[in-house]
């Protein structure tokens, strides 16, 4: 029921706050979604949707950061074992 | 897909259960809360994957799941009545109340219709002025602000035929109930990454001192959820209590203010009765009285509840994680998602829906 998806922004409506909406890609299947709730997203940028609003921004450089700190925090696991 | 290919990473993944393995030395329960995440790893078989002493529990966080038969109950009534449009989620169709569901009222000739965003239930109504249209709105915090924003267009609009009957639930109160209940083995939550982006995490911070318990904020892919784990377990190993994020990529410490600020202009908290766990205080959300229009239990006559359990169904135990749907007589038997006795063999989010499409040879 929570079910999110990502997609990305391709074009925003100048309709004011709640009314605002945009045209989001999913793979190539754009979709008109509701963007209540982000009200700062720019085309380009990509948003997690739920039933047909924006829930949030989505943010690459966490989304980069978290792949490269699973990494690292698994590259580095050993030494912690071996002071245990 | 980008961002959704990368968490599901095969060699990933093997990584964090390698070094789950190396890093486990106590015995942990572990809930999953969200029917989205039980889907992930009954799925792609994280379970599996698990050392023996990381066990991974299934929690209520399935809205169609929870909702409790009289509320269905009222929906059917609604759908009976005549002149309206009902509408609501897929899932919630064969969700069975004390008697039918919302499938078989639509059989009998009751307007009943899926719909993919409360929105259209909206523009269902300006488009059909002479019928009522009632939205079913079913759902926790990542979806009562969809439904605020709903009621708030229906405002603006100025319509007259529009209402909610809301069957919306807040996940932080259900969490503390399953930890106070004398039959909890839960020690640790992955909680929902798709309500914590509406409601941020300072909740789950008052939980987790208040019950001295681990808490990650975990997404829905199998290298989220396995991220998930291992930092949990990491802080059960440590001894550490304390509310971490796994999923940054979407979840803010703050959450959405604006989605926040919608759904308090619309909805005040109230207590709910959750299919299978019983009435929870301040576990729902109601509209607010200056919305009492658009409140669909005031403008109908709705039936008076009738609660009433299937026998055989095990749902309560399975929604609480003291069970696993493999644990009841009727699983596969007499319980099919054809032919449902409770509402988890519904969903695609319910553990029984899960494991009766993933588990079926085990």
């Amino acid at each position: 029921m929570c079910l999110a998806v990502p997609g990305q922004v391709v074009s925003v409506s100048d309709a004011p706050e709640i009314e605002r909406t945009g045209k989001v890609s999913f793979s190539g299947v754009m979709r008109e979604v509701s963007l209540a709730f982000v009200p700062d997203v720019q085309p380009g940028e990509w948003v997690i949707v739920h039933v047909g609003f924006a829930l949030s921004k989505l943010d690459e450089q966490e989304a980069l950061e978290t792949l490269d700190l699973l990494r690292e925090a698994i590259a580095c696991e050993p030494e912690k074992s071996d002071s245990r | 897909m980008k961002y959704v290919d990368e968490y599901r990473n095969q060699t990933r993944v093997r990584e964090i259960r390698d070094e789950l393995h190396r890093i486990v030395r106590g015995r942990w329960e572990l809930m999953e809360v969200c029917g989205g995440q039980t889907h992930s790893i009954i799925r792609f078989s994280l379970d599996q994957m698990l050392p023996d002493g990381v066990n991974l529990v299934h929690g209520p966080g399935c809205p169609v799941c929870v909702t409790p038969a009289e509320l269905i109950d009222q929906a059917v009534a609604l759908a009976g009545e005549p002149g309206t449009i009902l509408t609501s989620f897929g899932d919630m169709l064969r969700v069975p109340g004390s008697g039918e569901d919302l499938l078989t009222a639509r059989a009998r000739g009751g307007d009943v219709r899926i719909v993919y965003s409360p929105l259209d239930a909206v523009k269902l109504a300006a488009e059909n002025p002479d019928r009522q249209v009632i939205f079913f709105a079913v759902g926790f915090e990542t979806t009562a602000p969809t439904a605020a924003a709903a009621v708030i267009s229906a405002q603006r609009l100025q319509l007259t035929n529009f209402s909610l009957l809301s069957a919306h639930f807040l996940v932080p109160p259900a969490l503390d109930a399953l930890l106070a209940s004398s039959d909890n083995r839960v020690q640790a939550f992955l909680a929902p990454g798709h309500v914590c982006t509406i409601t941020g995490i300072s909740d789950y911070q008052t939980l987790s001192a208040a019950r001295h318990v681990p808490i990650v904020i975990t997404g829905f892919e199998p290298l989220d959820i396995m991220q998930g784990v291992l930092m949990t377990v990491r802080q059960l190993e440590e001894g550490r209590c304390e509310v971490e994020n796994q999923y940054s990529r979407v979840v803010k410490p703050e959450g959405s203010p604006q989605a926040r600020a919608l759904m308090e202009r619309v909805f005040e908290v109230s207590d709910r009765n959750w299919r299978g766990i019983g009435v929870i205080p301040k576990s729902g959300l109601q509209l607010r009285p200056e919305f009492n229009t658009f409140n669909a239990e005031h403008r109908f006559k709705l039936p008076t509840p009738a609660p009433v359990l299937a026998g055989e169904c095990i749902s309560g135990e399975v929604l609480r994680g003291v069970k696993r749907p493999t644990d009841c007589p009727a699983f596969g038997v007499k319980c099919s998602p054809e032919h449902p006795l409770g509402a988890p063999m519904v969903s695609s989010e319910g553990a029984c829906a899960a494991y009766y499409r993933y588990r079926r040879a085990d």
